[in-house]
């Protein structure tokens, strides 16, 4: 029970005429960081609100640092932290003045509100511009200080809804830079993305959701060799060819692709691989426009899964 | 300072000074809705003039209508404040705060009605320079501004329930539209007598009529009707009992 953050049992919510969440089950272990992984309308911030109490479930039990969301949920905010999809301040004060403000409304009192403030600028690297109104703010900036602001009292939970959803690359690497130095301290963190990149990069454990159900759940590598890895894509200058490289390049489970004159396939060897493709290539006289390693899409990820459940069922 | 009581007040004045504290970063903003009233005033007072139907000094009449056109004009104000509020997500995270649940909607009342008694307190000026005297006497000049002051509170609630129903920006732009006509069917500037049957009686029912009729009888001018003062008293008080709650309530099931 002290080891679980999160527990959602049997969670079902009815949003906009359709089941945004259709029994989901969710164990996070607390101290670890938990991706949810899932496409555009699969609840993952329908989940995240349920969590962070702005949403009551329809049934199901869900508790957060060991309290019900419903009928604990003074208790529940007191422990939690929330960094929504869209930037949660007064966009019209400056930086110092939002956490300010955050931190009297956490009760702390005007002297450690204001010292709490001053010691969270400093941290994310936004002492300079505390003045500043955020509608002033880049997306970077602005997302660190919201980050900042759900920190304000170190809660024990925190909920990041797509933390680097419409961030440039730079602002990404900010926010999973100052995710990464929170986890050391031991907060539970449930993050939610889109990107398997970032599901990867953060999370200790991953959970794959879909029409509001989980369906996968594991370690990164585990999902990861389950979807077959990575995978190696030949693209050759004459469909014509095909057949022919198809039937002598060191690969099994080779796709073909004729409109895309594209060969892919799993690989478990990267670099063996990668060489044996060139090397066989240029034996046949076979020219290639490209040839690439790469990760499983999460498409691919997804669909797999998908799949996967289908059979199952 | 650690019951409910006290930290339901204390996330109350947080949230108010939240509100000053805007004031301060957009003062430009905040100058521009005093000095539109204002220029309503001058214009109808000036250039287009008139009065239809009124006694004895225009001026005099045209004030405390201009009083309770500004007090009605208020709604929109609220209105935009809410529904930037709620699109922008940081209601969202005053919700998951562990701070008293109406905190919200008493800092948006509280810093509301203080831009409003200000706003009340620049025109009356204006009037002043412009010939406006009130006759009626310190008691009954405050009940006047107490008069005023509760229709906008009245349209306050009001201004809160239609952002939390319409809670969307396009929405905002009608009711601003929508706040003219009702505005300008009143008696803020001309006398029902002087309208049409009809028209003369859709103005004479509308609430902002009645608080208008009653502050120029309790600041002793033209226009004004004794026994007025219960119907200003009844109109915004029965708007309240039916939105104040709605709202409240309405507040609440954004968790639903």
């Amino acid at each position: 029970m002290a080891d679980t953050a999160i527990t959602v049992e049997g969670a079902r919510k009815r949003y906009g005429g359709r089941n945004a969440l259709d029994g989901l089950d969710l164990t996070v272990a607390r101290g670890t960081v938990h991706g949810v992984l899932g496409p555009n309308g699969a609840g993952k911030t329908t989940l995240v609100r349920i969590l962070s109490t702005l949403l009551r479930p329809d049934a199901g039990r869900v508790e957060v640092a060991g309290r019900d969301v419903v009928t604990q949920a003074y208790e529940v905010r007191l422990r939690i932290g929330l960094l929504g999809q869209h930037a949660a301040l007064d966009e019209e004060l400056g930086g110092r003045q939002n956490l300010e403000m955050f931190g009297r409304l956490h009760h702390l009192g005007a002297r450690r509100a204001r010292a709490r403030a001053g010691e969270l600028l400093t941290r994310f690297g936004l002492a300079d511009t505390g003045r500043k109104p955020v509608a002033a703010y880049s997306g970077g900036m602005r997302r660190r200080l919201d980050l900042a602001a759900s920190l304000v009292t170190e809660p024990e939970v925190l909920f990041l809804d797509e933390p680097t959803t419409g961030l440039d690359p730079r602002g990404r690497a900010e926010v999973w830079e100052s995710v990464r130095a929170l986890t050391g301290a031991g907060t539970t963190v449930l993050l939610t993305t889109q990107y398997l990149e970032e599901a990867d990069q953060l999370a200790g454990r991953i959970s794959v959701v879909d029409a509001g159900r989980v369906v996968a759940d594991g370690t990164p590598d585990e999902l990861k060799a389950a979807t077959g890895g990575d995978r190696i894509d030949v693209v050759l200058r004459d469909a014509g060819h095909l057949g022919a490289a198809a039937a002598l390049l060191p690969l099994a489970g080779v796709r073909v692709d004729p409109d895309r004159r594209l060969l892919s396939a799993p690989v478990t060897d990267r670099m063996a691989a990668l060489s044996g493709v060139v090397r066989a290539l240029e034996e046949a006289g076979i020219e290639a426009e490209d040839v690439v390693l790469r990760r499983p899409t999460l498409d691919e990820v997804f669909l797999h899964l998908t799949d996967r459940t289908k059979e199952a069922a | 300072m650690s019951t409910p009581v006290a930290y339901a007040l204390s996330d109350s004045w947080t949230m108010t000074r939240r509100e000053l504290a805007r004031w301060g970063r957009q003062p430009v903003t905040v100058l521009v809705g005093l000095v539109f009233p204002v220029m309503l005033l001058l214009m109808f007072g000036y250039l287009v003039g008139g009065g239809r139907g009124v006694s004895g000094e225009y001026v005099d009449y045209l004030v405390p209508g201009m009083l309770a056109l500004t007090m009605a004009f208020g709604l929109e104000g609220t209105m935009i404040a809410v529904t930037q509020d709620l699109n922008k997500g940081v209601v969202d995270r005053f919700r998951s705060l562990p701070m008293a649940n109406g905190a919200v909607l008493v800092g948006r009342s509280a810093a509301d009605m203080l831009q409003s008694a200000i706003g009340l307190a620049v025109l009356i000026g204006v009037g002043y320079a412009l010939g406006w005297r009130a006759n009626g006497g310190p008691g009954a000049f405050l009940g006047a501004v107490g008069l005023l002051l509760l229709f906008r509170f009245a349209m306050l609630w009001i201004g809160i329930f239609l952002a939390l129903v319409a809670g969307r920006p396009e929405l905002v732009q009608a009711v601003q539209i929508l706040v003219w006509p009702v505005g300008f069917l009143s008696n803020a500037f001309a006398t029902p007598d002087s309208m049409p049957g009809w028209l003369g009686t859709v103005v004479q029912w509308n609430p902002m009529s009645q608080t208008a009729t009653a502050a120029r009888d309790l600041f002793g001018g033209p226009g004004g009707e004794s026994g007025h003062v219960w119907a200003a008293l009844a109109w915004p008080l029965a708007l309240l009992a039916v939105f104040f709650p709605l709202a409240v309530a309405r507040f609440a099931r954004l968790s639903r």
